[in-house]
């Protein structure tokens, strides 16, 4: 994929067909479109109507050829459908994921394949892989799914007095009752004292928090937000390349214009600011670039930012007037020796008033990721510092349509700012169930730098967060150009043909962007141990006949 | 409609008082006097300055632009309505939060401060219609009424007014939640059996673990079995499934396929007036062009083909028509609508080629005895294989509705009939990008459509249980109606269906006058004062649509039958009163009265 797919939206021209009756309906908005009635109907047209009437009570009118093959044409057509939804691409479940599933039903119809079972490394899907859930937060949940279990006596009194709070913030004691649409507030309140305990007591307003349906819809509301103008004006988001592809599909369906920066391989994936620069002044040439997104500890690349690297971005953002979105939902997936995770908050605040009075910034958790993995549940928040306050009604309203978040998620939140504490009957049990978790995280994360830098043509940085490794790959010439041939990205051909062999799911890095002419692939070190081992030999006996086969 | 800035100017004692210096901040005005704001032409920011009074004073950066501003901000965005939670219900909330601090009797101090009264200036670019606030004139002038709560029934929100959970729908998602629970002999077989079920179409059997991006498997399967037993028969395949974030998420999704074109090519949506403002709301967002078709008032807001037709071929003209919206039973009007009706819509969407939608998460709410719910897709089905094999049709349920209520879980699904192949691809990316659907919500789906069988330990509680909440319901639609329709200038249809009554208000001249003079819509002026004197928070018709000149609420049937007969009892109370303070002067006035009440 060319990893910098520019848009422009040609200029809408959107006839304003509100007549100004029934504002408060239509509403007075500039940009509704909206057909009323007279009040009345009278004057509606008769005429036409009479020819349709005809029709009404008879049978379908003959629209088929005599033989009735041909169909009739559909309303809603690859051609007539909203050409933005078309553009969007998110590869993380692409065609790759499709044929592992179809690989899947095959092996379990009893088709003879070159492997018994699919891997799939694709998705940072921890309990997928079997990562075991915290016994605290589903003790919890059962409680508040189902209250009568508050009177039994094997679940510990923490979990039921979290059980009890929880419920008390629910209209009618029930996780039934729609939320407010911030999230509720008892929550909202936990996150702002998890951030301050994080923050090492940077304030935070609980008002800044707002719940979220995992970090993703928080991410796509505030680039909904963002999004504005026409041609040259039209709102242009920095991104890095390579990059989680929900930001370019968010982009793609809003018609923003995604502006890329890249980071740096050699460098360990870090961010550099000339690079920075240059993509924002090349940008600002044929859009308005307004905000910046960074994820850290990077997805797809591992990396977890330096202090100063943060810094950096932040007097960037503030120089050149950036909306800041940091993606951090990996602040708990930290392996490398010498890094720490930095929020963007804190280190706003730690650069003095000068900065943390100005930069707007936006950031993101979830409760999908770390040491938990509840993905399913799609619980989130954001904190969004300096946001205009008129805009924050806006976002009010615009979260509102959608009612609120799932209330489970929510409570899953709740639960991951606001954990056992030391005194607490579930606390020894909780801690070693976590640090379990991130220790074989961080295991496996060393395991796969070791043995993919063993294999000659794979070059992989070290995974010093996150939960994935994007090795560099080096693709034969004779392999490029017949994926050339078949129309397909040399890393995709790469990795399809990995599937068919060997079972092994993973996603190709011209799904995420990459430098012109480098290959990558992106595969998580969720798998358990022993199944990485067998995935990553794999992967190195692959490596070595695909390059063998095209040499 | 009004903005959280008048609101709060209206409502909250002066913008010092350290109590609520907050609130004021929140709704954007300087608690202190701060630097100058520079005016742009046509527009007054508030935000920038006062965001920073606080910190400190004189640093040059304070002055500056922020990136997001009205000004800056997506202007579909802007153009987004959503009345079910706009500016009545933070006003109830704040009431609810001071009542809990027993701060009401303060009432007499809220008088506003004259010196406070400098206006706020209208931003042409917000929102919501603004009311501006006129002298002294203040909702307290209308008596000194105090109630004790504030009773909401503005939203369809069951368990918040009482309604109980389904038992076995919570053992199951408690099972799945906590899969040791398997284990205890307090949970019945039935309820583990169905969580194991839902467990092992999970990844790593964990509800922890993303779904397919259409929803877990074997409850798709599930939701097609449903499907085809509720309409007899009428073949449903599980791969047309598609499980969702409530129903909103499903329209929305469907919406956004479906808009496309510029100029006269944009693709136009017909909704139905009133509608849900959810249709107006996501059409505003994807900037598609509206078309009202108007329900029938006076046949119990039946749907009129000819008006349809007549909204259709007035469109044409200006833009493409592609989709029709129907949400059966209404929201907000109660109506469920017969058989020959959707007949004739599905017809009429054959002929135009409109895709059609619909909304049909009410459907388990149906209380006339005279009525029955018939979803699109049989009526579709019995009108033969042409129209079944070429209408384009999705149809939404949720879990939030019917006698589950489980709103909070956000469970629902959709039936796509029909679609494109290709489009359905590219269905299939759209949700993929959200990875997918809350999994509880979808455990939660699973239960309402495999529910206990006959011989299964958990059906005579199951049965007991929804036969009790439907009941409830039912009787609560009819004393809603009856109440109503015993007031002088209230007009009620029978609540056939869904949790709403829609009923029509006669608000006088003058009162319409002085909504006028707020630049408020007159029904916003009626709900508020209601809400300000009683405690009761309905919305008004003006949020949903309405004929002009006539002006509705919206009230949920939801609060318990004790509650419901004193907020009916309120509210007649209320309505009288206001009828007599704002038809004091003149014949005029009264003799409108009274042909209302003649209509």
């Amino acid at each position: 994929m060319s990893a910098t797919r520019m848009q422009l939206l040609s200029p809408r021209n959107v006839r304003l067909l509100s007549r100004g009756r029934n504002e408060l309906l239509a509403g007075a908005g500039p940009r509704v479109c909206s057909l009323t009635s007279p009040p009345l109907s009278s004057s509606s047209p008769g005429r036409a109507l009479s020819s349709l009437s005809a029709t009404r009570r008879g049978l379908p009118k003959e629209k088929m050829s005599e033989n009735g093959v041909l169909p009739r044409a559909k309303v809603l057509t690859i051609d007539s459908m909203n050409p933005t939804v078309k553009k969007m691409e998110y590869a993380v479940r692409g065609p790759i994921v499709q044929r592992a599933l179809e690989l899947e039903r095959e092996l379990s119809e009893g088709m003879k394949k070159p492997f018994v079972e699919v891997i799939k490394a694709n998705i940072g899907d921890a309990h997928a892989m079997g990562q075991q859930p915290i016994t605290f937060f589903r003790q919890v949940l059962a409680l508040c799914s189902y209250p009568e279990l508050l009177n039994e006596s094997s679940f510990p009194e923490d979990a039921k007095s979290r059980a009890r709070r929880i419920l008390q913030s629910c209209g009618g004691n029930s996780m039934g009752s729609y939320s407010a649409s911030q999230g509720i507030e008892s929550v909202r309140q936990d996150v702002a004292r998890y951030i301050e305990r994080r923050d090492g007591g940077v304030p935070c307003d609980p008002d800044n928090i707002f719940l979220t349906t995992g970090a993703s819809d928080g991410i796509v509301t505030m680039l909904k937000l963002l999004v504005c103008g026409k041609g040259e004006t039209r709102t242009g988001v920095m991104i890095s390349i390579p990059q989680y592809p929900l930001y370019s599909a968010a982009l793609a369906e809003l018609a923003a214009v995604q502006v890329n920066y890249y980071l740096n391989e050699e460098k360990c994936w870090s961010m550099d600011l000339s690079e920075l620069q240059r993509s924002l002044d090349e940008a600002r040439r044929h859009c308005n670039p307004r905000a910046l997104c960074v994820i850290n500890p990077g997805n797809p690349t591992g990396q977890v930012q330096s202090r100063q690297c943060i810094e950096d971005v932040i007097r960037f953002a503030a120089k050149e007037r950036l909306f800041l979105m940091a993606d951090e939902v990996y602040q708990d997936n930290v392996y490398a020796e010498g890094c720490q995770f930095h929020s963007f908050k804190k280190v706003l605040f730690d650069m003095g008033p000068e900065y943390s009075d100005i930069v707007e910034l936006a950031s993101f958790h979830s409760t999908s990721k770390c040491y938990m993995g509840e993905c399913g549940f799609r619980g989130g928040y954001m904190e969004i510092i300096n946001l205009d306050e008129e805009v924050r009604a806006q976002l009010t309203k615009l979260l509102s349509v959608r009612l609120c978040p799932p209330v489970p998620g929510q409570a899953l939140m709740d639960l991951v700012v606001n954990p056992p504490q030391i005194g607490e009957p579930s606390y020894d049990k909780f801690i070693k169930e976590r640090s379990a978790t991130l220790s074989v995280l961080a295991e496996k994360a060393k395991l796969t730098e070791q043995v993919l830098n063993t294999v000659k043509g794979i070059s992989c940085n070290p995974v010093q967060g996150a939960m994935y490794s994007f090795p560099r790959i080096s693709i034969p010439e004779k392999a490029i150009k017949e994926a050339t041939d078949k129309g397909q990205q040399a890393d995709m051909f790469y990795c399809m043909k990995l599937l068919e062999e060997t079972g092994i799911c993973l996603v190709p890095g011209s799904g995420f962007g990459q430098r012109d002419g480098t290959y990558h692939f992106r595969m998580t070190i969720l798998p358990s141990t022993d199944k990485l081992k067998i995935l990553l030999n794999k992967v190195k006996e692959f490596h070595q006949k695909f390059t063998e086969q095209y040499s | 409609m009004l903005r959280l800035r008048d609101v709060v100017q209206r409502s909250v004692p002066p913008r010092n008082s350290p109590l609520y210096s907050g609130l004021w901040q929140r709704a954007g005005y300087k608690t202190q006097p701060g630097p100058q704001v520079t005016e742009q032409p046509g527009l007054k920011r508030f935000g920038t300055a006062e965001a920073t009074v606080q910190t400190g004073a004189g640093h040059p950066c304070r002055m500056r632009e922020k990136t997001l501003t009205m000004a800056s901000l997506s202007p579909q965005v802007k153009a987004v309505e959503y009345a079910v939670r706009g500016p009545i219900v933070i006003r109830a909330g704040d009431i609810e939060k001071r009542l809990q601090q027993h701060l009401l009797d303060v009432s007499p101090s809220w008088e506003r401060d004259p010196s406070s009264v400098a206006l706020p200036e209208v931003s042409p670019m917000f929102p919501f219609k603004l009311w501006v606030f006129s002298g002294s004139v203040s909702l307290y002038d209308g008596g000194k009424e105090s109630f004790t709560e504030v009773i909401k029934a503005n939203i369809g929100d069951a368990h918040a007014m009482g309604q109980q959970p389904i038992t076995f729908l919570r053992q199951v998602v408690a099972l799945c939640c906590y899969p040791e629970l398997l284990q205890s002999p307090s949970f019945p077989e039935d309820a583990k059996q169905r969580a194991q079920h839902i467990l092992q179409g999970c990844g790593g059997q964990s509800l922890g673990s993303y779904s397919a991006s259409q929803g877990v498997e074997c409850i798709r399967q599930h939701v097609a079995e449903f499907i085809t037993e509720r309409d007899q028969s009428v073949p449903s395949d599980w791969n047309n499934i598609y499980l969702t974030s409530g129903a909103s998420d499903g329209i929305m999704s469907i919406l956004k396929l479906l808009v496309s074109g510029e100029g006269s090519g944009r693709t136009g949506v017909l909704i139905p007036i009133p509608q849900y403002p959810l249709y107006s709301a996501a059409l505003s967002e994807l900037d598609a062009v509206h078309i009202h078709y108007y329900l029938d008032e006076d046949s119990c807001w039946a749907l009129d083909i000819e008006e349809l037709q007549r909204a259709y071929l007035s469109a044409k003209q200006l833009c493409t028509p592609r989709a029709l919206c129907i949400i059966n039973p209404g929201n907000p009007t109660g109506q469920v609508q017969s058989k020959k009706c959707i007949e004739e819509v599905l017809h009429f969407a054959y002929e135009e080629n409109l895709f059609v939608m619909a909304d049909e998460v009410y459907q388990d709410n149906v209380y006339s005895a005279d009525c029955h719910f018939y979803s699109f897709k049989k009526v579709l089905y019995e009108m033969g294989p042409e129209y079944f094999n070429n209408v384009e049709l999705v149809s939404f349920h949720s879990t939030s509705k019917g006698y589950t209520g489980e709103c909070g879980f956000r469970g629902g699904y959709m039936e796509v009939l029909n679609m494109d192949p290709q489009v359905k691809e590219q269905l299939v990316k759209l949700l993929s990008v959200r990875l997918c659907p809350p999994v509880p919500g979808q455990a939660a789906m699973d239960v309402i459509v495999n529910p206990p069988r006959e011989h299964e330990p958990s059906y005579a509680q199951f049965i007991k249980e929804k036969s009790s909440v439907l009941d409830v319901l039912a009787q609560k639609a009819r004393l809603t109606e009856q109440i109503l329709n015993s007031v002088p200038g209230i007009k009620c249809n029978p609540v056939q269906g869904a949790m709403y009554a829609f009923p029509r208000i006669f608000i006088p001249p003058r009162a319409i006058q002085e909504a006028k003079a707020r630049s408020m819509a007159p029904d916003m002026l009626y709900c508020l004062k209601l809400l300000e004197e009683t405690g009761i928070c309905v919305i008004p018709g003006s949020g949903f649509g309405q004929r002009e000149g006539t002006y509705h609420f919206r009230m949920t049937i939801l609060p318990s039958p004790e509650k419901l007969t004193v907020l009916l009892g309120k509210l007649k109370e209320f309505h009288l009163r206001f009828l007599e303070k704002y038809s004091q002067e003149g014949a005029q006035s009264s003799s409108l009265h009274r042909e209302e009440r003649a209509h």
